[in-house]
C-alpha cells in the first residue's frame, strides 16, 4: 500500500523562485542600465560600466527636462493617442451595435468585410496611405490619427461583436416597451453595459498608437517638435550619436509613460490580449 | 415611395430587410408600417456603420488596392501616376528571379532578387527559430511559473513588460547595449572572449543572432501571459489526481497540461507566424537591418527600395508579395490547425 505522499512539489518552489529571479533579471537588466546610464557622465560611462553612477549627476535628465522638445513630443503622443482611442472605440461599437443587434440582410457580408481588415497590415498600405494623405491634404497628426482608427476597426469590432451579442436581448424589449428608441437604446443603456469591452479595446488601441513607429516616420518628417515620442527618440539618437548617456536619459524618460500607463492598467491589457486571442 | 429614395445608400437593399425580417409578405396593408420601420432600421444601420465602413474602406481597402495597382508601373511616387509606365508583372519577375529582360538579367538578380530572397530568408528564419526556441522556453517558464510562490503577480508584470514597450525604445537600448564600445563588448572581454570584430550588428555570422535574442526579449513575454492564462483554466484536481498516482511533474506536465493548452499555443503560434512575416519597427531601428542587409526583412527591404529609394512600383510589388505570404500562412493555419482542433473536438464529443 502506497502511503500518502507528503506535497512532493515543495522543494520545487525553489525551482520556479530561480527561474523568476533569472526571468526578472534578464528583463529589467537592460532597462536598469538605460535608466542608470542616464546619471552618468560620458567617461564614466565608457570606465565604469556596470557600476552606480559615479559621480551621479542630474545633467542629462535635467538638461532634456528644461527643454520644450521632451514636453511637445510627449504631448503629440498623448493627442494622438487619445484621438486614436476615442476614435476606434466610437465608431467600433458604433458599427458592432448593429453588427451584434440587428437582424438584417447582408450582416455576416458586412462583418466579413471588416475582418479581412486583418489581413491587411499597415505594412502593406503603408506606401499607398501616404499618397493618399498626400493627396487629400491630411498631414501632421491628423494624419496618424485617421488612418490608426482605421486599422484599429477590424480587431476592435471582433471583440465588440461577441460582447455586445452576449447582452441579454430582453433589454431592447424591456426598452421598447418603455418607447426607447433603437438609438435612444444605444446611447442610453448598450454603452454603459458595454464599457469593460470598450476599455479591453480602448487600452489596446491606446498602446497601438502610443508606440506607432512606421506611420509617424513616413508622416512626420522635419521638425522634431511635431514629432511623437518613438520618432522623437530615434531622431534625438540621430542627432547626439556621441553623447550616450544622453540618448539614455531621453530613452529611459520616454519609456516611463508607457511603463505608468501598464502598471494601472496590466489586467486590462493581459485581459484584453488573452481575449482578443482566444476571440 | 419618397421616403425610400431619401434613404439614400440603404434603399436597394431596404427591400431585401424587409423580405428576410418579415418572411414571406403578407399582403396587408399591416406592410405599410412594416416598411416605414424597415426604412428607419436601414437608416440606423447607416448611421451607426457607415462612418467605421467609409473610415476602413478609404484608408485600408483603398491603399490596398492601390497597392495592388502601383505593383504594374514603374513609378517614383513624385510624377503624376497617369505618367507611370505600365510594365505588367515585371516587377514580380525582378523580385523573384531578376526580371525577363536576358540583358539585364545579371545585374537585377544582384540589385533586386537576391536582396529580396535574403530578406524573406531572414524572415522565415525569424519563424522557424520562434517555433524552436521562444515557443519551449516560454512554455518551460510558464510551466515553472504556474504556481504559488511569493512575489509571483509582480514578476508575471515585469517578464510582460517588455511587450508593452514600444519597439523603438526597446531597440536604441539595445543598441547602445550592443554598441561596439558597448557593455556587451564589455562583458565579452571580461569572460575571456572575443567580441564579433566588426561589431555586434555588422558581424555577417553575429548580426543575425544578436538581432533575434533582442526580439525574443522584447516579444517572449507575450508567450509566457497567454501561456499562463491558458493555465490557470486547467482544473486543478486534474494535476492532484495525476500527481497522487504517482505521475512525476513531467508526466504531468507532458500529459496534462500541454495538451490541454494546447489551442492556446496554437493561437500564439499563428500570432507569432505573422508578426514575424510583418516584423518591421524593431529591425528598422536597429540600423534599417543592417548595413548589407544582413538582418533586413521583407518590410525593412520594401520601405528602403519602395520609400526611400523611390521605387514604388517595385516596392508595391514587395507589399503584395508580403500580403499573399501572410494569407497564404493564415489559410494554411486555418486548414491544418483548426481542422485538428475541431476534429479533435468531434472526438471528444464521441
Amino acid at each position: 500500500m502506497r502511503s500518502v505522499k507528503p506535497r512532493k512539489f515543495d522543494k520545487s518552489v525553489y525551482l520556479s523562485v530561480g527561474v523568476a529571479l533569472v526571468g526578472v533579471a534578464l528583463t529589467l537588466g537592460p532597462i536598469l542600465y538605460l535608466v542608470l546610464g542616464g546619471f552618468k557622465t560620458q567617461g564614466d560611462l565608457a570606465e565604469n560600466p556596470t557600476g552606480f553612477p559615479n559621480p551621479f549627476q542630474w545633467q542629462n535628465y535635467w538638461t532634456i527636462l528644461s527643454e520644450p522638445l521632451f514636453w511637445r513630443q510627449l504631448l503629440n503622443s498623448t493627442v494622438v493617442a487619445l484621438a486614436t482611442t476615442f476614435g476606434v472605440v466610437l465608431f467600433g461599437t458604433m458599427a458592432a451595435y448593429p453588427l451584434a443587434r440587428y437582424k438584417f440582410r447582408g450582416r455576416e457580408f458586412f462583418f466579413v468585410v471588416f475582418t479581412t481588415g486583418l489581413m491587411f497590415p499597415l505594412t502593406v498600405a503603408v506606401l499607398p496611405l501616404y499618397l493618399l494623405l498626400r493627396d487629400m491634404g491630411i498631414s501632421g497628426l491628423w494624419g496618424l490619427v485617421i488612418p490608426q482608427i482605421a486599422f484599429g476597426l477590424p480587431v476592435t469590432i471582433i471583440i465588440l461583436r461577441p460582447f455586445l451579442k452576449a447582452l441579454p436581448m430582453e433589454l431592447e424589449e424591456a426598452a421598447a416597451m418603455d418607447g426607447v428608441s433603437r438609438v435612444g437604446f444605444f446611447w442610453r443603456m448598450l454603452l454603459p453595459l458595454a464599457k469593460p469591452g470598450m476599455v479591453t479595446v480602448g487600452v489596446l488601441a491606446f498602446i497601438g498608437s502610443w508606440n506607432a513607429y512606421l506611420l509617424p516616420l513616413l508622416l512626420l518628417t522635419g521638425d522634431p517638435t511635431g514629432m511623437t515620442l518613438p520618432l522623437g527618440v530615434t531622431t534625438f539618437q540621430g542627432q547626439h550619436s556621441s553623447a550616450t548617456t544622453m540618448i539614455m536619459a531621453y530613452t529611459s524618460l520616454a519609456m516611463i509613460p508607457a511603463l505608468v500607463f501598464f502598471l494601472f492598467m496590466e489586467r486590462r491589457i493581459v485581459d484584453g490580449l488573452t481575449g482578443a486571442v482566444k476571440g | 415611395m419618397t421616403a425610400l429614395e431619401t434613404s439614400g445608400v440603404g434603399q436597394g437593399s431596404a427591400v431585401d430587410a424587409n423580405a428576410s425580417a418579415a418572411g414571406p409578405r403578407p399582403v396587408t396593408p399591416v406592410t405599410n408600417h412594416k416598411r416605414r420601420d424597415n426604412i428607419r432600421k436601414w437608416g440606423e444601420i447607416t448611421l451607426f456603420v457607415g462612418p467605421a465602413l467609409v473610415l476602413f474602406l478609404t484608408f485600408v481597402v483603398y491603399p490596398v488596392i492601390s497597392a495592388a495597382r502601383y505593383s504594374f508601373y514603374k513609378w517614383n511616387g513624385v510624377s503624376q501616376f497617369s505618367d507611370a509606365e505600365f510594365i505588367g508583372f515585371e516587377n514580380y519577375a525582378r523580385a523573384l528571379f531578376g526580371g525577363t529582360d536576358p540583358d539585364l538579367k545579371q545585374a537585377f538578380t544582384t540589385q533586386y532578387s537576391q536582396p529580396f530572397w535574403e530578406a524573406l530568408g531572414h524572415n522565415f528564419a525569424i519563424i522557424g527559430l520562434s517555433m524552436a526556441v521562444q515557443l519551449p522556453l516560454a512554455l518551460l517558464i510558464a510551466l515553472t511559473l504556474n504556481r504559488k510562490f511569493p512575489g509571483r503577480p509582480s514578476v508575471r508584470v515585469i517578464m510582460f513588460a517588455p511587450y508593452v514597450l514600444s519597439e523603438v525604445i526597446a531597440g536604441v537600448m539595445w543598441l547602445i547595449i550592443f554598441d561596439p564600445n558597448g557593455i556587451a563588448t564589455d562583458f565579452m572581454h571580461s569572460i575571456g572572449l572575443n567580441p564579433p570584430a566588426g561589431g555586434w550588428l555588422e558581424d555577417q555570422t553575429w548580426a543575425f543572432w544578436v538581432v533575434f535574442f533582442i526580439i525574443t526579449w522584447k516579444y517572449i513575454g507575450l508567450a509566457i501571459i497567454l501561456f499562463l492564462a491558458g493555465l490557470s483554466g486547467v482544473p486543478e484536481d486534474l494535476q492532484e489526481a495525476a500527481s497522487i498516482d504517482g505521475a512525476s511533474w513531467w508526466q504531468v506536465q507532458w500529459r496534462i497540461n500541454i495538451p490541454l493548452i494546447g489551442p492556446t499555443i496554437r493561437i500564439w503560434a499563428f500570432l507569432s507566424l505573422i508578426g514575424s512575416i510583418q516584423l518591421f519597427d524593431m529591425v528598422w531601428v536597429l540600423n534599417q537591418g543592417g548595413t548589407t542587409g544582413q538582418y533586413s526583412t521583407i518590410a525593412t527591404y520594401m520601405m528602403q527600395i519602395g520609400f526611400f529609394r523611390s521605387d514604388w512600383g517595385y516596392g508595391s510589388a514587395i507589399a503584395v508579395i508580403m500580403f499573399f505570404i501572410s494569407f497564404a500562412v493564415a489559410v494554411a493555419y486555418m486548414l491544418v490547425v483548426l481542422r485538428n482542433d475541431n476534429t479533435d473536438r468531434i472526438r471528444k464529443a464521441r
